[in-house]
């Protein structure tokens, strides 16, 4: 696949590279990492806290049902979150760094 | 609905007389709703051929659907059959558990967002292969990639066309083997004539049609309670059908609740999940299983770049979740409409719910209108399984076409002529495959087949993917144990476990039914005789000496090895430990080597044309 005239390790020790990736990351491993726990506490709060979920908050409807539907929520929320995010920062900041890619060169 | 039912019973006594939940005096009312259904799927085609000139065309629609377009697709080729009308059907059988479903499949998608899509766009051209075989040994990768699609395909298909068969069977009476042909036909057409242009438009216009039929349904259900929630579900606690469904669901224990608890009962979890580790395992193989599904992979190679991919995925989960919060309404309105009982003596799974509530809505059995939406809800869930298999097609024959094909046995060095040809020799292939295994498969109980699938995407594709693009030290023999060992994990514990059947078990389960059964059997009401009359049948096939039917499950075992259903909190650990542990334990220049590049290419999109091209 190196038959470009890119020089990838350059390319990849650039600070704009580094600072991206990391920033990128550390947003992403955050939300992945809140999702997966707000999603595991529905299945161990319906089976391990039962009572809990049966609790009457509107009418008939119990803290199960309102978990649950919280979870579209939540869902589309880290859509949402992250699309603006990547569309206004990541976007542009990794098109600076395509346009450029050319003259990277590193120091050999 | 006695007529339904009669109908049914007719069908039982005599397999070659043709009927279904359609009345026969309104059965052309039903052919010109499938035939218009089916009409304006062969005209997109037909339209879809003209455009399909290169195998770029042919395996990702010249990478020319948008980011919207694309999101309808990703739903289309999500919300199967099983989605629609098992989820639905679970809600109106077992309540606030059948909902469960609908959220893990969604939030399946999170991992889709954040850490699948995009890069793939960037890295991949065709298939989950490209991605592998960026800086593992493409060969080995290639191959790998190529196996681990082709399995997760057939369980997934087998349970679509077997679930087809069934459902266009229950609806509308033509025979098992007719529709499973006629599923896997038209399938063959899309494919072959218009490729991933025509999968693609005819994934959305289903979408669409999938969404339109549920939106009506959900207003006529909901409108009376003027969209209140609190009113809607009262109305549910309040409903005698329901609350009789809870008091059976419950057994004993249920003698001392009162008509409202029992009605609040069907909003409260535990009466279909009972195993909460195999609950936490389920969930595991749904929210990482997505994004190792390669039919949904593919989709993300329709696009022109990782812009359009995010975008995708954000209105897949817009279509997707909008959908899956329908499922409530559909479930509990069927439940209400129709009633528990109704539903599961006709399909036990429940998965006539939606089209029994449709009918119902419509006016009844007996009105015009009522045969109208019930024909016009079977047409859209006959469109559903046909479009889902013709995805699940592509994928497979990709893997075969354009990696072993091409890829593997060519070393890349085949005309457009020679791949478009082996394209479509493959998805003829698979189609064959597909319709012959549906056949084959019936009568199977392949509930447990869709699950399969996920878990074993879960424990192969998606350590194998994500490890590939986010770890620097990941390699090829890393990638091929882990995926060997994460599918081979996933799929062993599953023979293995409660979901095959063990005569043994069977056998005392029909004893004791026999052993509890009033002596006096007129006394009995229908569902009691209907056991009895299941336990009698058991004990014929298993016991006795006349026949040769093994006391050992297919794996000889007289009981499961594994105790639960879903192998995800086992295998998907497993899988991504092996990828881990193999990659550290050897060395690989070549990944190493181009490590920098997949990475600055993953995250930037520099060079995207190279794949596209």
């Amino acid at each position: 696949m190196k038959n470009t005239n890119i020089h990838w390790e350059a390319v990849e020790a650039d600070p704009r590279f580094q600072q991206l990736h990391r920033d990128k990351n550390k947003f992403l491993w955050r939300m992945m990492l809140f999702a997966l726990v707000f999603y595991f506490l529905l299945p161990i709060s319906t089976a391990y806290f039962q009572d809990i979920s049966r609790v009457k908050v509107w009418g008939v409807i119990n803290l199960g049902l309102v978990f649950a539907l919280s979870q579209f929520v939540v869902a589309w929320l880290i859509a949402i979150i992250y699309a603006k995010r990547a569309n206004a920062e990541f976007d542009a900041r990794a098109q600076a760094l395509v346009k450029d890619a050319h003259n990277i060169k590193g120091v050999l | 609905m006695k007529k339904i039912i009669a109908a049914l019973t007719l069908l039982q006594a005599s397999p070659a007389l043709a009927a279904g939940a359609v009345a026969s005096e309104y059965r052309w009312l039903t052919f010109i709703i499938f035939s218009s259904i089916i009409a304006l799927t062969m005209l997109i085609t037909w339209w879809a051929s003209k455009r399909v000139k290169s195998t770029k065309d042919f395996y990702a629609a010249g990478n020319s659907i948008s980011g919207l377009q694309n999101g309808w697709a990703i739903a289309g080729d999500y919300l199967s059959a099983a989605s629609f009308l098992g989820i639905a059907g679970l809600i109106s059988l077992y309540g606030y558990d059948g909902f469960m479903y609908s959220v893990g499949f969604l939030m399946g998608y999170i991992a889709v967002l954040l850490v699948i899509a995009e890069p793939c766009r960037n890295i991949g051209k065709y298939t989950l292969g490209d991605i592998l075989a960026f800086r593992n040994d493409p060969k080995k990768a290639r191959m790998i990639a190529a196996l681990s699609t082709i399995t997760v395909s057939i369980f997934y298909l087998t349970a679509q066309m077997v679930g087809g068969g069934v459902l266009v069977k229950t609806l509308i009476g033509i025979d098992y083997e007719v529709s499973v042909i006629a599923v896997g036909t038209l399938m063959l057409a899309y494919v072959v004539f218009g490729g991933m242009v025509a999968t693609t438009y005819v994934q959305i216009v289903k979408a669409v049609l999938l969404v339109i039929a549920s939106l009506v349904l959900v207003t006529l259900v909901w409108l009376p309670y003027g969209f209140s929630l609190p009113a809607f579900l009262q109305a549910v606690v309040d409903d005698p059908k329901v609350q009789a469904q809870v008091a059976k669901l419950l057994g004993n224990t249920a003698s001392s609740m009162s008509t409202q608890e029992l009605g609040q009962r069907f909003l409260e979890p535990g009466l279909f999940l009972k195993d909460p580790i195999d609950q936490i395992s389920l969930g595991m193989a749904l929210v990482f299983g997505t994004a190792g599904l390669p039919h949904i992979l593919m989709r993300f190679f329709t696009v022109p770049n990782a812009q359009e991919a995010r975008k995708s995925v954000v209105w897949a989960m817009a279509i997707i979740g909008g959908f899956y919060v329908l499922t409530l309404f559909l479930g509990f309105g069927a439940a209400m409409h129709v009633g528990p009982e109704t539903i599961g003596s006709i399909d036990k799974g429940g998965n006539m719910a939606a089209p029994l509530l449709a009918q119902h809505l419509g006016g009844g059995e007996n009105s015009l209108m009522g045969n109208f939406m019930l024909a016009f809800v079977a047409a859209v869930a006959f469109a559903t399984i046909v479009a889902v298999v013709a995805g699940l097609v592509l994928a497979s024959a990709s893997a075969i076409a354009h990696d072993l094909y091409v890829n593997v046995l060519k070393d890349g060095k085949a005309s457009q002529a020679q791949q478009m040809k082996a394209a479509k020799i493959a998805s003829i292939c698979v189609g064959l495959v597909a319709i012959f295994i549906g056949i084959l498969a019936k009568g199977q109980n392949v509930a447990h087949l869709v699950g399969m699938a996920f878990a074993v995407a879960a424990s192969s594709n998606l350590p194998a993917i994500f490890l590939t693009l986010y770890w620097r030290k990941c390699n090829t023999t890393g990638v091929v144990m882990g995926m060997l060992i994460g599918a081979g994990s996933a799929i062993l514990l599953v023979l293995v476990s409660p979901n095959m059947t063990y005569p043994l078990k069977v056998l005392a389960d029909a004893n004791a039914v026999i052993a509890s059964a009033p002596a006096d059997l007129s006394q009995a009401d229908d569902a009691a005789l209907k056991k009895i009359t299941k336990a009698k049948q058991d004990i014929a096939k298993y016991q006795g000496t006349s026949n040769n039917q093994p006391l050992t499950s297919m794996m000889g075992l007289e009981k499961p090895l594994f105790p639960l259903k879903n192998p995800g909190i086992i295998s998907i650990p497993l899988g991504f430990l092996m990828v881990i542990l193999f990659s550290l334990l050897t060395r690989d220049k070549r990944a190493e080597y181009l490590w920098e590049e997949l990475y600055v290419r993953q995250n930037t999109g520099l060079h995207v044309e190279d794949v596209s091209h």
